[in-house]
């Protein structure tokens, strides 16, 4: 489920201090201090002192192989890249102090918004601050009042956030379950506005949906289709256009959100679009209107990365090696992985709770290991998970050398047998 | 269907959620007393929705604490759909 939700299902009292607003996170303070009294290092306050490449960092004082920070296409110190971005803090200074509407679309944002019209052949394309804000953006002000929103139950926080926003009706189904959805679907009013959205990649589990099927499905019943490519832009399909792309029905896609966070390696989100109004969006969405643009060196670095991962199939085909091999690699170390076969760049280890998760997870990380901890209630089927993301520039070495991080923390932990 | 024949079948699909065999009254809630966390409340509405054929949106459960509201609100929606 979405890494926003922070309520665990059961309320526990805590004893001492006065109530008031901050009581209904006694529960979440509790669990939190109970798992650092273990004594573990805590795995949400992590700092990186420095950051020596996309795949290496000095992490709380140890040279650290990078593998939970979703730089898929390891751009972040792409040469090309860092030029641009020093060329547009030069020319155009540190931020643009302003709403894409007013004062704050520069010549950098129309060149991002052409590189992503570009990169995905569409009519449209439309940049906003962050993700969060185009999922938070687009799906409120596209998904009114009596509207109907049909999406995953292990949809991310922005996408829930953005119905709760629009106040439109949420109606989930059980994950990637192409019957549960055309069953909700089917019981809609007929004369209701219908979105149904879906992601590419789930975060989580880092498994694909099955966007053949459902898209069709959804198009059969008149819905519109939104897919959130976050974690599979850049990697998946042959011009990295994402599931959309691989699965063949980019073409019925109506919307598709993604972010310039992970694969493009900055910072910021987007929608792109074929709808003939869809620019009118500029003029009716809040959280594009009233924030303040990206700044122009952020723009300038994510449109030549953009424009590069377009002729990135050498980095698309080694890092899908990677994958193939850190999958294959877990399990015959005796570990039970989210998926069955690898369908992204994320691969989910499942711990046997909370407690084993965060030893291991420290354990990692002293072997000089950066991986995320997923924990109860952000996860499906409340799961404690490490989740690994890996990056084009991790090297066929550095995967081995994971592997043997994972073989001697996993057996120091006591998950594996010694 | 009127709505006793509603809380007799939501009765019957309750059974294998209510672990613990809690006696069941409309004053019952599915948090507190049900202990129900996130991943039961969508497989039992998915089956009340099944069984009825009908939709309860995420809004509507928002709504919903005890059983009584539960069957209420279910008969409202047979009805109407």
């Amino acid at each position: 489920m979405s890494e926003g939700i922070a309520q665990p299902d059961q309320r526990v009292e805590n004893e001492g201090g006065t109530r008031d607003l901050f009581s209904k996170f006694d529960d979440i303070i509790h669990t939190r201090e109970t798992l650092l009294a273990t004594g573990v290092e805590d795995p949400y306050n992590l700092v990186m002192e420095k950051v020596l490449s996309p795949t290496r960092a000095i992490c709380n004082g140890r040279d650290t192989i990078l593998l939970g920070t979703y730089n898929y296409m390891g751009m972040t110190f792409d040469p090309d890249v860092l030029d641009a971005g020093k060329q547009a803090l030069a020319d155009f200074g540190s931020g643009t102090t302003g709403s894409r509407v007013l004062n704050g679309t520069y010549q950098g944002h129309k060149e991002c918004e052409d590189a992503l019209k570009e990169f995905y052949n569409m009519d449209s394309a439309m940049v906003f601050s962050t993700g969060y804000q185009a999922n938070l953006g687009i799906i409120s002000t596209i998904a009114g009042k009596g509207d109907y929103v049909v999406l995953d139950i292990d949809s991310h926080a922005s996408i829930y956030d953005g119905c709760a926003m629009g106040n439109a009706e949420i109606v989930p189904f059980r994950h990637n379950d192409i019957e549960a959805m055309e069953k909700r679907l089917r019981r809609i009013p007929e004369d209701a506005g219908k979105l149904v959205i879906l992601e590419g990649v789930y975060s989580m589990l880092g498994d694909v949906a099955p966007l053949k099927e459902m898209v069709a499905i959804a198009k059969k019943y008149g819905a519109m289709v939104l897919v959130d490519e976050a974690h599979s832009m850049g990697f998946i399909g042959e011009n990295g256009r994402g599931v959309c792309e691989e699965q063949g029905v980019i073409d019925d896609v109506d919307f598709i959100i993604g972010t310039f966070s992970k694969s493009v390696g900055t910072v910021g989100g987007f929608c792109v679009s074929n709808h003939p109004k869809f620019d009118i969006m500029r003029l009716v969405c809040r959280p594009y209107v009233f924030t303040a643009s990206l700044p122009p060196s952020v723009v300038a670095t994510a449109a030549t990365s953009i424009r590069k991962l377009m002729h990135g199939s050498n980095k698309r085909a080694h890092l899908w090696e990677n994958s193939k091999v850190l999958h294959k690699g877990l399990v015959d170390l005796g570990f039970e992985i989210g998926t069955d076969e690898p369908q992204s760049a994320i691969i989910a280890v499942i711990m046997p709770d909370l407690q084993r998760g965060a030893m291991m997870w420290e354990a990692l990380l002293k072997e000089g290991l950066y991986v995320n901890l997923a924990r109860p209630p952000a996860t499906p089927a409340n799961m404690t998970l490490l989740r690994c993301s890996l990056c084009a520039e991790h090297s066929a070495e550095e995967v081995q050398t994971i592997l043997q991080m994972f073989d001697r923390a996993g057996k120091a932990v006591g998950i594996l047998a010694s | 269907m009127t709505e006793a024949e509603v809380d007799t079948r939501i009765r019957a699909l309750i059974e294998p959620f209510n672990k613990k065999g809690v006696e069941i009254k409309d004053s019952t809630t599915f948090q507190n007393d049900l202990e129900f966390d996130s991943l039961t409340v969508m497989d039992f509405v998915a089956e009340i929705e099944d069984e009825f054929d009908i939709i309860i949106s995420m809004n509507q459960q928002a709504e919903i604490e005890n059983y009584g509201q539960l069957v209420s609100a279910v008969h409202k929606l047979q009805a109407n759909s």
